[in-house]
């Protein structure tokens, strides 16, 4: 017998520690398809790290938003009880891996945002949100690292991996306008100074993708089309095959517990 | 009045070396003392509750951590005590006791370099190689065999090292 979804009382701040929360555990998922598959075995190990630090930092919010809800939902309940629609990441994080350039791509846009979020989210008026973007903003700037001397390796490498690479930017690009986008909700936020704009980010996450695509010899596409939807819960079809396996054990076997 | 501190204190310390002898599960040779992850212990009567923070956010050793804490307080004969984790401030390898790091590199792993900052983060890094103390090293993987460590190579002696990154 399926497991009913939980409600959640969607309160602006609830809201926005879930988006997060629902980013990093998704990435974080992403990359632990890749653990035993990776090209190398210091590529396994590294996928597989990042992939923790994501899951934990989704932890440490999906705790608070639980907190901040104020009703009897866990971090588990809001990982292994929510349907796609109730799910809030952004589409970028639910793509899937692709070939090793794609999900390296994936990560560098992603990590290259992460990294200027968190660090700007450290001045939040929220303690706890503040105390989480200084753990993660150090992970974050890590996997950035790790990223961009992939991209550079890639995109500098063999024409092969040149050309996987220039179309993995062209794929996910569509998706990077939504890391910006804010609504209502979060504008309140931003307004009492719990959130920060992430607008204001743009600038300097594009002068990141500049210095290390140049520096690979990739281009970034020139068209600004975005693709949006995640963030209110219209999601690509690939995020529900993800969840089905990501929660098929508490759905199976409610309640289970190690 | 004297007493009632005295003996306040003394259960006190006896809380505290009982929680700092809880090791990290990962690298057996450092305490969550030398770590810096035991934050506080607090007595409230009889009852004990012990403050961590947390290194890495999805670090599985910290579960372990957090359980072994409360048994070795059982069995210093606190009751019932309680483990409480603390975000803020987030831990740094800045944290780690100068001993902590001698155990380390006497252990193999080289220790992390002095600033958490992030200079020290993407800069150069000279890890000396904890075997043989040479400095010509080179980094052979971000990311090794915990979230805490990278893996390097000495060109000296040839050896394969763990090293604590600086966090």
């Amino acid at each position: 017998m399926p497991v009913a979804n939980i409600q959640v009382s969607e309160t602006p701040l609830v809201f926005y520690a879930l988006r997060r929360a629902d980013d990093a555990l998704i990435l974080g998922h992403r990359l632990s398809e890749w653990c035993g598959h990776a090209p190398m075995l210091e590529e396994d190990m590294a996928l597989s790290n990042i992939a923790l630090d994501l899951i934990g930092q989704a932890r440490e919010l999906y705790s608070y938003a639980a907190k901040a809800e104020g009703k009897d939902n866990d971090e588990d309940k809001l990982a292994y009880l929510r349907d796609v629609r109730q799910y809030r990441n952004l589409l970028l994080v639910e793509q899937p891996n692709g070939d090793f350039a794609q999900t390296l791509v994936r990560q560098f846009f992603y990590s290259a945002f992460a990294d200027l979020y968190w660090r700007a989210m450290m001045t939040s008026r929220d303690a706890t949100l503040a105390a989480i973007a200084a753990k993660s903003e150090k992970e974050s700037a890590y996997h950035l690292r790790h990223a961009s001397e992939w991209i550079i390796r890639l995109g500098d490498g063999t024409d092969e991996s040149h050309r996987r690479a220039q179309a993995a930017i062209d794929h996910f690009w569509a998706f990077t306008g939504e890391m910006f986008a804010v609504d209502d909700g979060e504008r309140a936020l931003i307004h009492a100074g719990i959130a920060i704009d992430p607008g204001t980010l743009r600038g300097r996450w594009l002068t990141t993708l500049s210095d290390v695509t140049r520096e690979a010899t990739l281009t970034l596409p020139q068209n600004d089309w975005m693709q949006q939807g995640g963030r209110s819960g219209r999601h690509s079809e690939h995020l529900g095959h993800l969840l089905s396996e990501l929660q098929s054990m508490q759905r199976t076997f409610p309640g289970q517990a190690w | 009045m004297v007493t009632v501190l005295d003996h306040d204190s003394e259960l006190r310390r006896r809380a505290w070396d009982a929680a700092a002898s809880v090791v990290d599960p990962e690298i057996p040779v450092l305490s969550i003392a030398d770590l810096g992850v035991l934050r506080d212990v607090v007595l409230d009567g009889e009852h004990v509750e012990v403050a961590i923070t947390p290194t890495y956010s999805g670090c599985p050793a910290m579960n372990m951590i957090a359980l072994e804490i409360e048994i070795a307080l059982e069995r210093a004969g606190f009751r019932q005590p309680k483990v409480r984790t603390v975000l803020s401030p987030a831990w740094t390898t800045d944290w780690m006791s100068e001993e902590g790091r001698e155990k380390l590199r006497a252990y193999g792993i080289a220790p992390p370099q002095a600033s958490g900052s992030r200079r020290a983060l993407f800069g150069e890094q000279a890890v000396v190689c904890p075997q043989c103390g040479s400095d010509k090293t080179e980094l052979l993987s971000e990311f090794g065999s915990t979230s805490c460590k990278a893996l390097w190579r000495c060109q000296t002696c040839r050896e394969p090292f763990d090293y604590f990154k600086c966090h």
